[in-house]
C-alpha cells in the first residue's frame, strides 16, 4: 500500500518538476523571446504564407472570437462528414462502416471541443484514417485553441489599457509548433517502446492460452496516446480507453500519461506568472487549485484503498482496497489518483471503470467535473478559474468597502452578466440534461429508440441516477469520461449531450475573453493601499470559497440523491 | 457649537406606523418587480394561497396537512412583508430627515420686487415663497426668514444659518465674491438684502435629496445593479435546482408537495440581502444627511468610498483659521516687557487676525498694569489715544503707529524692515537675522519690529495644526486614501507643515488652476479625486473632481459644480464622507456573504426532509437532527423570515468600517459574516425546531 502512494505522490512531484520549467518556457514563447525551438520558425512562417495570414496583426476581443469561432465551425464540418463517409476512404484496413449522422455529430463534436465522449468503439466505430485526420488533429488544435483563448487572457490582463489581445491564428500555430508537437514526438517514442502500437496494419489474430481464437486491433496508436493526453482531450484509441493494455501496457506508461495530461494545465500557471509578471499571483492560483484536488484526491484514495463495505459483509478479504473495474497492474491507489486527475483536468481518458469506483469516489469526480478549474483543461481550466475570480472579487470588493476591481480594472454590471451567465449556463446543462433523463425513465420507459429509456440504466436506483448525471457533468466539463454502463448510443443521448458539450465548450471560453476584453479596455486604476490584493492568500482563500459554494448550491441535491445516497446506503 | 440633534431612534414608533402601512402598500406586484428576489418570493406565496384555497375546496390530500399549508402561507407572506417593512423604514427614516430640514422652509411670506420694464420705480409685493419662480427677486430685512435658496445681488447681511447646519453663531453673507448664497429657512439677523433666486420651486438641492430616498425616483447605483445580477443568477439557480427536483423526486419514487417545493425555494434564494438591499442604499443616503451632507447622486456617495486622493485646504481644514503668534523675540538690548509694549502699539489698529493673535498673546505675557493691561481692561481706549496709524500698503509691506512724542514703531517683513534700518544706517543685529532664519525654516513667518528704524525684535507667527487632525490622515492612508494639502504659501513653508501634519503631498503657492491640474494628473493615472471648494474659481476643480463637496455658504456656482452639498461648511467632512461611501459597499457585501453562506444550513435542513421518506440513508445527512419533515421544513423558513428584522438595525446602521488593510478586512468580515453565516443558521434552525417541537 506504501508503494502504491510512493508511486501517486512521485508522479505528482514529477509533473511539477517539469510543469515549472515547461512554464517558463512556454512564457518565452509567447513573449516571442528566444528559445530552443526557434527551428520552427521557417515552418511556421510557411503555414502563415500559404494561409495569407498576418501574425503579427493585434486583434479585438470580438476579432479574436470571431476567428476562433469560424474556424471550429469548419473543422466541425470537415469532421462531421468525413465521420459519416469514413468508410468509403483509404486507411480502412478492419473495413469499419461510416457512422450513422446522430453518432457522427456526437463524435464529430465531442473532438471539436477537446473531449472524448465517445458513444463508439475505437476498434469499431472509426477508421485509421479518422483516427489520424479527424480525432488526432483535433486533438492538437482544439488543445491549441484553448492555450490560445487562455493567452489573449493574458495579454488583457498583463495591459494597463489595451484592445490588443493577441492574434488568435499565431497564437494557435505557435501552440502547435512550439508546445503540442516537440513533447508529442518524444512522449509518443516513449509509448512505442513500451508497447503501444504504431503500425498501419489491421487486425492481427492470435490464439489465448485456452484456444480460442482473439482478433487484437492495432494501428497507429502511440502518437495518438500521446495527444489525447497532452492535449487533456482523452480520447481513446480502444475503446477501453487506458485501460486497454496495448494503450496503457505498463505502470511506467500510466505515470507517463499522467505526468502529460498535468503539465499543460500546470504548466500554464506557472507561464502565466512570468507573462504577466504576477508571480505571486500564480503561485496563489495554485495552491488554491492544488488545495481543491487534494480535497477530492484523499477522500478518494482512502476509500479506494479501503475496499468495498458491501464485499467486507460478505466476509471477503479486500488486502488489496477496492478492485473492481480495476487493472491489476495499477491498482486501486493509481487508479484513485488517475480518476480525479482526468475529471479535474477535462481530459476523459480512464484507467479504470469510473462506474466500479465507491460512492465517494463518484462524488469526487462528479464535483471536480462540476467545478472544473481545479488546473482543468489545456487553457480553459484556468478561463474556468477565472469566472470564479470575477465573483470572488466582486464579493469581496463590496466587503473591503471599494467598488469591485481586478488588476486595475473595476468590475462592473455587464462584466457581473457575463460571469453570472457562464456560470448559470453549467448549472442548467447539468441538471437540465440530467432532469430531462430522468424524466424520461420516469415518464416514458417505452419510447421506441434505439435504446429505450427503460434500458438505459446498467444498475437502478442511486447509482442508476448517478450515471445519469455523469454524463451530462462530463459532457458539461467537456471531460468525456462515462460512468458507462449507461446505453448512449443512441439518438436521445447523441443529440443532448451533442449540444451540452457545444455550449459548454464554447460559452465558457466567449465569456472570460469578452469580460477581459470589456476589462483591458476601462481605465486603469493603480493600486493603492485601499485596493484589495488579488495575489494574497485571503483572496485565494476567498476564490476557494466561492468556488465550493457555488457549486454546492448548484448541485447538493442531485448529489445527494445520487452517490451521497449511495454511500450511506451502503454503510 | 451647539449642534442641533438630529438623531432619530432606530424604531421610532411614528416611523415604525408608517413604515407597516407602506410595507402593504409595497406589496403591489408592480413595485415589487423591481426587486426580483423578492418578487419571486411573493410569487410563491400567491401559489401557496391557491394550493390552501384549492385544499379547503376539494379536501386534496396528497398535498400534506391543510393547516400545514396555512401556515406556510403565512410564514411566507410574512417573509415578503419584513422586506417590505425594512424598505419601507429606511425610507421613513430618510424622509423624517429631510422633512426635519424641509420644514424649516415652508410657506413663508416673500417680499418679492415687482419691477414693471421701469428701473426707477421698484415695487415690492407680498407673495407666498411656493409662488417664487427662477430669477425672480426678492427684499429680506432683519427678521425675515429667507424665503427660498438665492444669491445676494444688493447689500450685505448677518444671518442665522442654524436651522440649516445647526450651528448657533450668525455668519455674514454679502453681493459678490464667494459668500454670495443664502439657503432658504434661514434668518436674516440685521440689514438688508436682495436676493435672486436660483432655482426652480422643487428643484432645491434638499428636493432632490428627498427624492433621492423616496422609493419612486430612487435609481439604483451602478454598483447595485451590478448586485442585483448577481443574486438575480442566484435565484435563477435556485429556481433550477427547484424545478430540476422534480423530475429527479419522480425518478426516485418521492412524491414532494408544493409547499415542500416553494419552502426550499425561497429559503435558498438570497432573500436576506434581497430584502434589504434597497433599505441599505437608502440608510447610506440617510447617513450622509444626518452627517448635513447633501448628495446630488447615490452613486456620488459609493464613488467616495473609492477615492484615492483628497484635496484639502490648509486653512481651515489642517490649521485652525489663520496663523497665530507664538514668540516673541526682543532684541539683545531689549527688555521683554519693553518689547511686549512695542508689538502691542503696533498691532492696535492691525485687525487682521495675526494682528489680533499678536494682542492676544502679549496679553498673556504681559505684567499686570502694562500698557496691554490697560489697553485690554479698556482704560485706555484705542480711538481716544493721540496716535496715528500707519495701514499696511504693498509698497512698504509694513505697518505700525506714531506715538505723539513722534516715535515710528514698525512691523512688518523682515526685508521691508531690514531696508529701513540699513537706510538709516542702524545696522541689523545678527541675533535678529538668526533668529528670523530659523522662524522661517520651521515652517513659520516671522514678523520684524523697529522703533525708529531701529530694529527691536522677532515675532513669530506659527500655523496652529488643529488637534487630531494627524490621527485622522493616518487613519486616511491606511484606508488607502492621499491626502493633499493645497495652500498659498511658499514651498518651504508648506512642506513644514505638510510634515507636521501628516499629509502625503502639497501644493504650495497655489493658484486655482493649480488644483485642476492636480486633480487632472492624478485622474490620468487612473485615481479618483475627491476636493472641497466654496468659491466661484473652484467650480471647474468641483466639477473635475470625482466627489467634489461644495460648501454651503460657497457661491451657486461652486454648489452647481460639485456632487454634494455639506450644509456645515466644515472642511473635515470629506472624510467622514469617505467612510459613510465605505461602509455602504461594505454593509452590501456582508451581508450578501451572510445571505449565501445561511444556505448551508437550510440545505441540510430541508434535502434530507424531502427524501427521508424513500430514501432512509439520508436520515445522516439531518445532522441537526431535527423532528420531523414539517419541522425542519417550517423551521427553516421561519428563520429565513426572522432574519431579515433582525438584521433591520445593521442594515441602517451600517457595518463598521475599520481602517485595516484590505486584505486583513476581508479576513475579518469573512470570518464574521461568512464563517458567522454558516454557523448560526444551524443553530437558529436547531431552536427554532426545538420550539416547534413543543407544539407539534
Amino acid at each position: 500500500m506504501n508503494t502504491e502512494l510512493f508511486g501517486v505522490i512521485m508522479t505528482f512531484l514529477i509533473t511539477l518538476l517539469i510543469a515549472f520549467p515547461l512554464g517558463k518556457y512556454i512564457a518565452r514563447v509567447f513573449k516571442g523571446e528566444r528559445t530552443i525551438t526557434d527551428f520552427m520558425n521557417p515552418v511556421e512562417r510557411f503555414i502563415f504564407r500559404v494561409s495569407g495570414i498576418n501574425p503579427n496583426a493585434s486583434m479585438d476581443w470580438k476579432q479574436f472570437l470571431k476567428a476562433m469561432l469560424s474556424i471550429n465551425m469548419l473543422w466541425f464540418v470537415y469532421a462531421f462528414f468525413t465521420l459519416m463517409f469514413q468508410d468509403k476512404l483509404p486507411l480502412n484496413p478492419d473495413g469499419n462502416p461510416g457512422q450513422t449522422p446522430d453518432l457522427a455529430f456526437n463524435t464529430a463534436i465531442s473532438f471539436l471541443v477537446n473531449c472524448n465522449l465517445q458513444h463508439y468503439s475505437g476498434e469499431t466505430g472509426v477508421t485509421y484514417f479518422t483516427q489520424l485526420f479527424v480525432l488526432a488533429f483535433l486533438q492538437f488544435v482544439t488543445a491549441a485553441t484553448g492555450i490560445a483563448a487562455l493567452v489573449a487572457l493574458f495579454n488583457g490582463i498583463k495591459e494597463k489599457t489595451t484592445n490588443n489581445l493577441g492574434n488568435f491564428w499565431n497564437l494557435l500555430v505557435k501552440t502547435t509548433t512550439r508546445i503540442l508537437l516537440p513533447i508529442c514526438i518524444v512522449a509518443a517514442i516513449l509509448l512505442a517502446f513500451n508497447g503501444t502500437p504504431a503500425s498501419f496494419d489491421g487486425k492481427d489474430s492470435i490464439v489465448t492460452l485456452q484456444g480460442d481464437s482473439v482478433q487484437v486491433s492495432r494501428g497507429p496508436a502511440a502518437g495518438f496516446v500521446a495527444i489525447k493526453h497532452l492535449g487533456t482531450n482523452g480520447g481513446g484509441w480502444f475503446g477501453a480507453n487506458s485501460a486497454h493494455p496495448l494503450e496503457n501496457p505498463n505502470y511506467f506508461t500510466a505515470m507517463l500519461e499522467l505526468i502529460l495530461q498535468t503539465i499543460i494545465p500546470i504548466a500554464m500557471i506557472f507561464a502565466m506568472g512570468f507573462y504577466i509578471q504576477r508571480k505571486k499571483f500564480a503561485y496563489v492560483i495554485f495552491g488554491v487549485m492544488t488545495v481543491g484536488m487534494l480535497c477530492l484526491l484523499i477522500p478518494t484514495i482512502a476509500t479506494e484503498l479501503h475496499g468495498n463495505p458491501a464485499i467486507a459483509k460478505l466476509g471477503a478479504s479486500q488486502a488489496t482496497g477496492a478492485m473492481e473495474g480495476k487493472e491489476v497492474r495499477f491498482g486501486p491507489a493509481l487508479s484513485g489518483y488517475w480518476s480525479i486527475i482526468t475529471t479535474i483536468i477535462s481530459t476523459g481518458s480512464i484507467n479504470s471503470m469510473h462506474d466500479s469506483s465507491m460512492a465517494i469516489s463518484g462524488l469526487m469526480q462528479l464535483l471536480a467535473m462540476m467545478i472544473n478549474a481545479f488546473y482543468g483543461g489545456c487553457g480553459v481550466g484556468i478561463l474556468n478559474y477565472y469566472i470564479y475570480i470575477i465573483i470572488a472579487v466582486f464579493i469581496s470588493g463590496l466587503m473591503v468597502g471599494r467598488t469591485p476591481e481586478f488588476m486595475g480594472h473595476k468590475v462592473e454590471a455587464r462584466e457581473i452578466k457575463i460571469a453570472s451567465m457562464v456560470w448559470l449556463l453549467s448549472a442548467i446543462l447539468v441538471k437540465g440534461g440530467a432532469a430531462l433523463a430522468a424524466y424520461m425513465v420516469a415518464h416514458h420507459p417505452d419510447v421506441a429508440w434505439a435504446v429505450k429509456p427503460s434500458a438505459w440504466l446498467n444498475n437502478p436506483s442511486y447509482h442508476g441516477f448517478s450515471e445519469m448525471l455523469y454524463e451530462f457533468t462530463s459532457s458539461n466539463a467537456n471531460n468525456g469520461s462515462g460512468f458507462e454502463g449507461l446505453g448512449d448510443n443512441n439518438i436521445f443521448w447523441n443529440v443532448s449531450t451533442g449540444i451540452v458539450l457545444i455550449l459548454a465548450r464554447f460559452i465558457p471560453i466567449i465569456g472570460p475573453i469578452a469580460i477581459v476584453g470589456l476589462l483591458a479596455n476601462k481605465k486603469f486604476i493603480p493600486e493603492s493601499p485601499g485596493t484589495l490584493r488579488t495575489d494574497s492568500l485571503t483572496f485565494g482563500a476567498m476564490t476557494f470559497a466561492v468556488i465550493v459554494i457555488v457549486n454546492a448550491l448548484s448541485f447538493f441535491p442531485a448529489l445527494a440523491l445520487g452517490p451521497i445516497a449511495e454511500y450511506f446506503s451502503l454503510q | 457649537m451647539s449642534k442641533r440633534k438630529r438623531e432619530i431612534k432606530l424604531f421610532e414608533p411614528a416611523l415604525v406606523n408608517t413604515a407597516i402601512k407602506q410595507s402593504f402598500i409595497k406589496l403591489s406586484p408592480r413595485l415589487m418587480v423591481k426587486n426580483p428576489v423578492m418578487f419571486t418570493v411573493e410569487v410563491g406565496t400567491f401559489v401557496m394561497l391557491a394550493v390552501v384555497i384549492w385544499q379547503m375546496i376539494t379536501h386534496d390530500a396528497t398535498q400534506g396537512a391543510l393547516w400545514y399549508n396555512i401556515v406556510v402561507f403565512a410564514i411566507l407572506f410574512v417573509t415578503v412583508l419584513f422586506a417590505n417593512f425594512a424598505e419601507a423604514l429606511a425610507e421613513a427614516r430618510g424622509k423624517a430627515q429631510a422633512e426635519s430640514l424641509r420644514k424649516t422652509r415652508e410657506e413663508t411670506p416673500a417680499k418679492m420686487v415687482v419691477s414693471p420694464g421701469d428701473i426707477y420705480v421698484k415695487e415690492i409685493k407680498v407673495v407666498p415663497s411656493s409662488q417664487l419662480r427662477l430669477n425672480d427677486r426678492f427684499v429680506c430685512e432683519t427678521g425675515d426668514v429667507i424665503p427660498m435658496d438665492g444669491e445676494i445681488i444688493e447689500g450685505i447681511a448677518t444671518i442665522d444659518e442654524s436651522a440649516i447646519t445647526g450651528e448657533s453663531a450668525p455668519v455674514i453673507r454679502e453681493a459678490g465674491g464667494d459668500k454670495s448664497s443664502v439657503t432658504g429657512g434661514t434668518k436674516v439677523l440685521s440689514d438688508r438684502i436682495v436676493v435672486q433666486v436660483t432655482t426652480q420651486p422643487g428643484e432645491t438641492f434638499l428636493d432632490k435629496m428627498i427624492a433621492l430616498v423616496e422609493g419612486a425616483s430612487r435609481q439604483k447605483t451602478p454598483n447595485e445593479i451590478a448586485l442585483t445580477i448577481l443574486l438575480a443568477a442566484f435565484t435563477l439557480i435556485f429556481i433550477i435546482v427547484c424545478v430540476t427536483l422534480k423530475p429527479f423526486a419522480d425518478y426516485a419514487n418521492t412524491p414532494i408537495t408544493i409547499a415542500a417545493f416553494i419552502s426550499l425555494f425561497v429559503c435558498l434564494i438570497p432573500t436576506t440581502i434581497g430584502g434589504l438591499l434597497s433599505a441599505i442604499g437608502i440608510a447610506g443616503m440617510d447617513r450622509a444627511l444626518r452627517a448635513n451632507v447633501i448628495s446630488k447622486s447615490g452613486k456620488a456617495v459609493e464613488t467616495a468610498g473609492d477615492v484615492d486622493v483628497l484635496l484639502l485646504d490648509k486653512t481651515g481644514t489642517i490649521t485652525i483659521g489663520n496663523r497665530k503668534a507664538t514668540h516673541f523675540y526682543p532684541a539683545k538690548n531689549v527688555a521683554e516687557s519693553e518689547f511686549i509694549d512695542l508689538v502691542v502699539y503696533s498691532s492696535l489698529a492691525d485687525d487682521t487676525p495675526e494682528g489680533k493673535s499678536i494682542v492676544e498673546l502679549a496679553a498673556k505675557q504681559s505684567s499686570p498694569n502694562s500698557t496691554v493691561d490697560q489697553f485690554r481692561h479698556q482704560k485706555l481706549s484705542v480711538q481716544a489715544a493721540p496716535l496715528t496709524f500707519i495701514k499696511f500698503t504693498a509698497e512698504t509691506r509694513s505697518s505700525g503707529v506714531d506715538l505723539p512724542n513722534g516715535t515710528k514703531i514698525r512691523k512688518g517683513a523682515f526685508d521691508a524692515i531690514r531696508n529701513l534700518s540699513m537706510k538709516a544706517g542702524n545696522g541689523m543685529p545678527l541675533e535678529v537675522e538668526d533668529r528670523v532664519k530659523k522662524i522661517s525654516s520651521d515652517g513659520g513667518t516671522p514678523l520684524v519690529v523697529s522703533v525708529d528704524n531701529e530694529i527691536k525684535g522677532v515675532i513669530e507667527l506659527q500655523d496652529i495644526i488643529k488637534p487630531g487632525i494627524q490621527e485622522r490622515f493616518a487613519r486616511l492612508r491606511k484606508m488607502g486614501v492621499k491626502t493633499v494639502m493645497v495652500t498659498g504659501d511658499n514651498p518651504l513653508t508648506a512642506k513644514y507643515i505638510a510634515e507636521k501634519a501628516g499629509v502625503d503631498d502639497f501644493i504650495a503657492e497655489a493658484k486655482p488652476e493649480d488644483k485642476m491640474n492636480y486633480i487632472r494628473k492624478e485622474q490620468a493615472t487612473g485615481k479618483l479625486v475627491a476636493m472641497m471648494g466654496d468659491g466661484t474659481n473652484d467650480a471647474p476643480a468641483l466639477a473635475q473632481a470625482d466627489v467634489g463637496v461644495a460648501m454651503n455658504s460657497g457661491t451657486q456656482a461652486a454648489k452647481e459644480a460639485g456632487n454634494m452639498v455639506d450644509l456645515d461648511n466644515d472642511p473635515t467632512k470629506l472624510i467622514e464622507v469617505v467612510e459613510i461611501g465605505k461602509q455602504l459597499l461594505i454593509t452590501r457585501g456582508t451581508l450578501t456573504t451572510f445571505s449565501i453562506a445561511n444556505d448551508v444550513a437550510k440545505y441540510f435542513a430541508i434535502v434530507p426532509a424531502l427524501f427521508i421518506a424513500s430514501i432512509p440513508a439520508l436520515q445522516h445527512l439531518n445532522i441537526m437532527g431535527l423532528k420531523s419533515p414539517e419541522s425542519a421544513i417550517l423551521s427553516a423558513i421561519i428563520f429565513n423570515a426572522i432574519i431579515i428584522p433582525m438584521l433591520i438595525p445593521l442594515a441602517l446602521k451600517g457595518v463598521a468600517y475599520k481602517p485595516i488593510g484590505a486584505s486583513a478586512l476581508l479576513r475579518r468580515n469573512l470570518l464574521i459574516y461568512g464563517v458567522g453565516g454558516v454557523i448560526v443558521p444551524f443553530i437558529g434552525i436547531k431552536l427554532i425546531d426545538m420550539l416547534l417541537g413543543l407544539f407539534m
